[in-house]
């Protein structure tokens, strides 16, 4: 078990891209730690580096203290799970695990029975002399995993692990995953594209975008105060709706109409350099039907009339989805998570807008409905940089406060 | 699709269903699989078809090669010597006793197994050398793979007489190498000769199917060997080459095959003298030179004979698949 420290880490390739820039992390003994991000935003470069799979052009990669930049896989003591699983074909699941404990040359004894410990942790032992063809996903997933945790090594990096299994199993290999992290209390690193399991798995979360890392924290924190577009986009699910809206006399003008902005905001607005501008950035469950909510909720939020097109009930709360006349938001940051999410092509006229509603409302397909949205829990970007500006000290309050 | 599938049979049905007429060889090859359910028109019909898209390439191959197999058995059988034609006669085996009694024939047969062991096995290992460095190679793929073609797409007889012409003494500058000594005038040195004349030309060949073999491996496997620990030998012994195994066997194969039936290298380096016949080349010197057709053709089935056996002996002893088909050893 070890720490895992990046110091200015890149990788540069030879024609010239650069995959991963300047990364500085610091890996906690024992921590969880998640990659994010789009493909092709580095995360699984960076993980290629700290296996000894690639190599790092500039920087540092400290495991356990060590500088390891020039040391080989093999003796950087780390163990890697695939996406595609990566067993040997040949090898009975038995063979399989005990290959890395049989390179390190342990003796047969020990090996036996660590594999047997791990087979049994992982529910493996009725298929150790299975070979890998005869296995379904979810079982070869879990001899990956045990080939991985055989050694006992410093540190597990998994690249996209559940990818290759289906919905059901995903949930479920991933609290196997959880599960066997707590208790072994190794440092990991765990690279996925899929925010889900970045919420769900992580201590912390560090979300890359074009080999830049973007925000680093916990899964909560990322999600309640994103730091830019990019964050705020990237993290929950539905998505962040995100509306254009224009300063005017001391207010946001939107699409959901007239937003008041308090003291702080209207401060960070009369700078020089800031924009004219906005992307008004509100989550689906910081709306709620207008009819349901008390007069003391009513004052901290506005309120507005749209058209309801679509409702799908999901027993605990509905997703309701509008459409609002008005300008699109547009941004690099955008297009690059739309693109992401193959949606690129599929926008249509005017914005949707995803809401999330109480069960209790009699929202209807069809029919106007005045909902009302949270102003503190709303974020304001810069359509430019992409920067939060409700962020004030790595905590957002909103757009009323003070 | 209506399919009749007893409960036996109802997984293998189940499972050949799925594939629509697209890939109609699919479900018909998965079929066998269910033998003894009754078939459903739709697929008697499909066997059918299957049947006569068969028909015109397995008649060529009745025409072209089973004729000619079955005839020289024929001849095989009986005393016959164009020389001397009235003496045409059936003999049974006694040209088998013959020629299987008779010291030339297996000196020939010596050195045949002789340069087919070493060629085989040299060709086998610079072969491995030269499909990695083909495989590995970043700068100049296409030059470096052509280079490495080359001594494969020059035709053996002109390749065999370049070989002669460097080694004949006074004008070869490999002969000359050597003091202007005339290598091709001893057994040995003879021996040698054919067997690099053989190495060169079929290395390229080896290395062409060991390549497709190389890309079979998946560079996860070897990523995660790396990080489990293994060498870069450990990586091409115990992950490269379990994995490769099907290609490797088959590559051996073909060359075995190709090696023991080697003639023109010896036709045109030394044609047989100092006791360096091949067994195809004491076959055409009773056949075509000897005009015993008899004898000749006795010789060509023993061949023929021992090449079966060395195909029998790879298909059922290691294992060796026919490219193509999966057994499930690869995956």
């Amino acid at each position: 078990m070890a720490d895992i420290v990046l110091d200015k880490v890149s990788k540069r390739f030879p024609d010239g891209t650069t995959a991963v820039q300047d990364v500085d992390l610091e890996i906690a003994d024992g921590e969880f730690v998640i990659l994010v991000g789009p493909s092709g935003c580095g995360k699984s470069t960076t993980l290629n580096m700290i296996a000894g799979l690639e190599d790092i052009s500039s920087g540092e990669l400290r495991i356990a203290g060590e500088r390891v930049n020039d040391k080989a896989p093999r003796d950087r003591d780390i163990a890697m799970v695939f996406q595609s699983y990566a067993l040997y074909p040949n090898m009975t699941v038995r063979e399989n695990m005990a290959f890395p404990l049989r390179l390190a040359k342990m003796d047969k004894e020990t090996i036996n029975q660590k594999v047997e410990e791990a087979a049994k942790v992982l529910e493996l032992t009725a298929l150790l002399d299975r070979k890998p063809a005869n296995l379904s996903g979810g079982q070869r997933q879990r001899v990956a995993m045990g080939r991985a945790i055989v050694r006992q090594p410093k540190a597990f990096l998994m690249d996209e692990p559940l990818s290759n299994l289906d919905a059901k199993l995903r949930v479920q290999m991933r609290t196997v995953v959880s599960r066997l992290q707590k208790q072994l209390g190794t440092t990991t690193v765990y690279v996925t594209h899929d925010q889900t399991e970045a919420m769900t798995l992580g201590d912390r979360v560090v979300i890359m975008r074009g080999g830049a890392v973007q925000q680093v924290g916990p899964p909560q924190e990322l999600y309640d105060h994103p730091r830019n577009l990019f964050v705020a986009g990237f993290i929950g699910s539905p998505s962040m709706n995100f509306l254009h809206a224009k300063v005017e006399e001391g207010r946001l003008r939107t699409a959901l109409g007239d937003v008041p902005i308090g003291e702080r905001v209207r401060r960070e607005l009369e700078a020089g350099d800031a924009p004219r501008e906005l992307i008004l950035g509100v989550r689906p469950e910081h709306f709620e039907d207008a009819a349901l909510i008390d007069d003391e909720t009513r004052a901290r939020g506005v309120e507005f009339e749209a058209p309801v097109d679509i409702v799908e009930s999901m027993g605990s709360d509905k997703y309701v989805y509008f459409t609002v006349e008005g300008e699109r938001a547009t941004a690099a940051e955008l297009e690059e998570l739309a693109a992401d999410a193959g949606a690129a092509d599929f926008a249509g006229a005017g914005s949707n807008l995803v809401t999330r509603l109480s069960a209790e409302s009699p929202v209807r397909e069809g029919e106007n409905r005045r909902v009302w949205f949270n102003l503190e829990k709303i974020h304001l970007f810069d359509p430019g940089s992409g920067r939060n500006l409700t962020l004030h000290e790595g905590r957002s309050a909103g757009a009323l406060a003070d | 699709m209506s399919v009749n599938a007893t409960p036996a049979g109802a997984e293998a049905a189940a499972e050949a269903e799925q594939p629509t007429g697209k890939h109609a060889a699919v479900p018909a090859q998965r079929a066998r699989r269910g033998a003894g359910a009754p078939l459903s028109d739709n697929k008697r019909a499909e066997r059918r078809l299957g049947w006569l898209l068969c028909a015109p390439a397995a008649l060529v191959m009745v025409l072209v090669t089973a004729y000619p197999i079955l005839y020289s058995v024929w001849l095989s059988l009986q005393r016959f010597d164009l020389r001397f034609p009235d003496e045409r006669q059936f003999v049974g085996l006694e040209n088998y006793v013959t020629v299987l009694t008779n010291d030339f024939w297996w000196t020939a047969f010596g050195v045949t197994m002789l340069i087919t062991v070493v060629t085989v096995a040299v060709e086998l290992v610079l072969g491995m050398g030269l499909a990695l460095i083909m495989h590995r190679t970043l700068v100049g793929r296409g030059i470096v793979r052509t280079a490495a073609l080359i001594p494969y797409g020059i035709v053996t007889v002109v390749a065999a007489f370049s070989w002669r012409y460097a080694w004949t003494p006074g004008t070869g500058y490999l002969a000359n190498l050597f003091d202007g000594s005339a290598p091709l005038t001893e057994r040995a040195s003879s021996l040698a000769i054919i067997m690099l004349a053989e190495i060169w030309k079929t290395t390229p060949f080896m290395a062409l199917l060991l390549m497709a073999g190389l890309a079979l491996v998946p560079e996860d496997l070897l990523k995660a060997a790396s990080t489990d620990g293994a060498t870069a030998w450990q990586r091409f012994t115990k992950v490269m080459l379990p994995v490769m195994k099907p290609a490797i066997l088959v590559a051996l194969l073909f060359r075995t095959l190709d090696a023991f039936r080697v003639f023109d290298n010896i036709f045109v380096l030394t044609n047989g003298g100092n006791e360096t016949s091949s067994v195809s080349m004491l076959a055409y010197n009773n056949l075509i030179r000897g005009l015993n057709l008899g004898i000749g053709s006795t010789m060509s089935v023993l061949i023929f004979i021992t090449v079966a056996i060395i195909a029998f002996v790879f298909v059922k002893l290691f294992g060796t698949a026919a490219p193509g088909s999966d057994d499930g050893e690869r995956r």
